[in-house]
């Protein structure tokens, strides 16, 4: 049997370094031709290197990788939004993803109509529609608004009626971006339940989400992006295993935009995550740039949600410990390692604050990195933590 | 079905493709007309007002004030005779032209022969010509206007096809320029205002008979297809010299807006 899908050694350049915005004004050409002669060469970035992978018929093949690991590249070029700059991709059946969910919906066109425009944009024929058109309204759940203006909907709604549109696509290869993390609970498990049904029909899905227990669930095998290059492929527990080490492994730093100041302030921070739940850690390391004279100090660490819900914080040493004398080269290191609880996966913001008392702040970093926690809290549950039932899952027992 | 996504070095017009999409000119056509209108108390009347409020406000300038010859017909009937050729040229243009830019957002995301959305924005303008048509026949029976209706039948489809072509190639070219550099926004609403004042909208291009500019007439396609759709109405000659020429200017337009645009639609998600 041949491949569904062959990518054969796919480049993407991209030219950065240039203009501001991507598109040119005619005036700086116009005004500055020599200008733009003497410019130096153009940065080259290289979204893509070198990426080659088979995707058999009936596989569900996920796609993990980091934020810029070229993910969503690697998704338009399958789907010929862009083209790419070297190499090519042998493709034996239709693609359609579900990246466009709700493009082409118009505010100001019924809700029926909205389900002829996306459809027909996304590739369907207006008799597929008219076939699926009931089980698509059925699915969305939104048959009384039919013929209300898309405006009068709410996100939830437009949404809703969004992905049943998409969920009621034939094609033979399906790629999913992460449409799951936006509805309700409910939704989301409808989606999913959806997913898995059009996976288990025999239909190939690409399926690129940070949702390692999502992708387990769904996914036969997995590619692991890094950099734009291929790091791993495998089988799907492999690759996952490889993501989640990978994400811990790496050091993630923030450095503050200015120090040029004449007062002391926090000029560095780095964290890791270490270990696995529900015993993992994160490790912080401050760097402070002592420049003028400040009372002994200490540390605190403001831990919050994605959406600024702040969850916990941590003080690692209760008393001022920091000195000024103890700077080296006009520089303090304090290496700290917090315990965290068992948290429900996804992205946590740190804060980091610098003061001699409760009353004298000398510096204080809100929000400044991201840490993400990809392991599910809980052994043996892959199903989402759903938000709104917090986010950490403490652990317990069955005493009788 | 196997196909395969690589970088085009080759140039096609992708006629294939937009068979297979044919559908998506309905439905872009269909969407940009509900639009349009749906938000107007008056709805489609506005498609009937806006030519009708053009020609009373011409005949009172330049038929009751400045005296401009009308080949011998009545004023309104002579004026609207060029604006409704002249309104699917500018309303089609300027669609077309910013229909890329008004697009993004679905560019950025699906894959379609890209080429649809100007070819529907035209289909919009014309389907405002229709409204404008009956108008016109509106006023053609109120003038009591001696009208010989073989000749229109004629005339005034080849007139359409002229000015659709011309449309077509400035409209993808601008299009597909106005992707890259936004400077066209501004450029070409006044390109339009200019052109009507060089186009026979208003006058007679008999006034420029005997001169340099005769020969700027018989070649603008846009003014040989005013020409043509008035002379219909007139009974002056058609003049088939400057039909001809024109039509090879069209056709010339025509092939390097569709050529400048197949060449840089592959960009058009990156650079949106």
């Amino acid at each position: 049997m041949k491949p569904i899908l062959e990518v054969q050694h796919i480049e993407k350049e991209f030219l950065i370094g240039g203009e501001k915005e991507p598109y040119v004004a005619l005036r700086d050409i116009l005004a500055n031709p020599l200008k733009r002669l003497r410019e130096p060469p153009k940065q080259v970035f290289r979204a893509l290197d070198d990426v080659s992978f088979n995707v058999m018929p009936g596989e569900s093949l996920a796609i993990v990788g980091k934020n810029g690991a070229g993910k969503s590249t690697l998704l338009k070029i399958l789907s010929g939004i862009t083209p790419p700059s070297k190499g090519r991709i042998v493709c034996r059946g239709r693609i359609a993803s579900l990246l466009e969910v709700g493009t082409g919906f118009h505010t100001e066109l019924t809700g029926r109509e909205n389900v002829y425009m996306n459809g027909s944009i996304l590739g369907m024929r207006k008799a597929e529609i008219d076939k699926h058109f009931d089980a698509i309204i059925d699915f969305s759940g939104v048959e009384k608004f039919l013929d209300t203006p898309l405006k009068r909907y709410s996100s939830g709604m437009q949404l809703r009626l969004a992905f049943a549109v998409a969920a009621h696509l034939e094609p033979e290869i399906l790629v999913i971006d992460e449409v799951l993390a936006v509805g309700d609970a409910d939704f989301q498990k409808k989606c999913l339940g959806k997913m898995d049904e059009v996976s288990k029909s025999g239909r190939t899905i690409l399926f690129v989400s940070h949702n390692m227990p999502a992708v387990q669930n769904l996914c036969t095998k997995g590619v692991f992006l890094e950099r734009g290059k291929l790091k791993f492929q495998g089988g799907i527990q492999e690759v996952v295993n490889m993501y989640t080490k990978n994400i811990n492994a790496s050091m993630n730093e923030w450095i503050a935009p200015v120090t040029k100041g004449r007062h002391s302030c926090i000029c560095k921070v780095q964290t890791q995550v270490t270990g696995t739940q529900p015993f993992h850690k994160l490790k912080v390391i401050t760097t402070i740039a002592v420049k003028d004279d400040f009372p002994a100090s200490y540390l605190s660490f403001y831990i919050g949600s994605l959406d600024a819900v702040p969850l916990m914080e941590a003080i690692p040493k209760y008393e001022p410990f920091i000195k000024k004398e103890a700077a080296v080269d006009g520089e303090i290191t304090i290496i700290s390692e917090l315990d965290l609880p068992p948290m429900i996966q996804g992205i946590y913001t740190l804060g980091v604050w610098f003061g001699s008392s409760h009353t004298h702040t000398i510096d204080w970093q809100k929000e400044i990195l991201t840490f993400e926690v990809t392991e599910s809290p809980m052994e043996g549950r892959t199903i989402e933590f759903p938000k709104h039932a917090g986010f950490i899952a403490v652990q317990s027992r069955v005493l009788a | 079905m196997e196909y395969i996504i690589e970088r085009q070095y080759k140039f096609s017009l992708g006629i294939k493709e937009l068979i297979r999409y044919r559908e998506l000119f309905y439905f872009f056509t269909w969407r940009d007309i509900k639009v349009k209108y749906k938000q107007a108390a008056l709805g489609f009347m506005w498609a009937i007002l806006q030519p009708l409020a053009m020609m009373m406000i011409f005949t009172l300038i330049f038929s009751r004030g400045l005296k401009v010859s009308s080949e011998g017909i009545p004023y309104p009937v002579f004026a609207l005779s060029g604006l409704i050729i002249w309104n699917v040229f500018s309303s089609g243009l300027l669609n077309s032209a910013n229909s890329m830019v008004s697009n993004a957002n679905i560019i950025k995301k699906i894959y379609f022969p890209r080429l649809i959305i100007p070819m529907s924005s035209i289909l919009t303008a014309l389907f405002d010509f229709c409204f404008a048509l009956l108008i016109y026949i509106g006023v053609l029976i109120y003038y009591n206007h001696q009208t010989d209706w073989l000749r229109v039948l004629y005339c005034l489809p080849l007139s359409l096809i002229l000015t659709v072509t011309t449309t077509l190639g400035l409209g993808t070219m601008l299009s597909a320029l106005n992707v890259k550099y936004r400077d066209f926004q501004y450029v070409i609403p006044f390109m339009i205002q200019f052109l009507l004042f060089v186009n026979p909208v208003l006058y007679s291009s008999k006034i420029f008979e005997n001169s340099w500019m005769e020969w700027i007439m018989k070649l603008n396609p846009v003014a040989s297809a005013i020409n043509l759709s008035r002379s219909a109405f007139t009974g002056n000659p058609i003049d088939w010299l400057s039909v001809g020429l024109s039509f090879g200017v069209s056709l010339l337009l025509l092939f390097i807006g569709v050529y400048t645009f197949r060449k840089t639609e592959a960009y058009f998600a990156d650079l949106a």
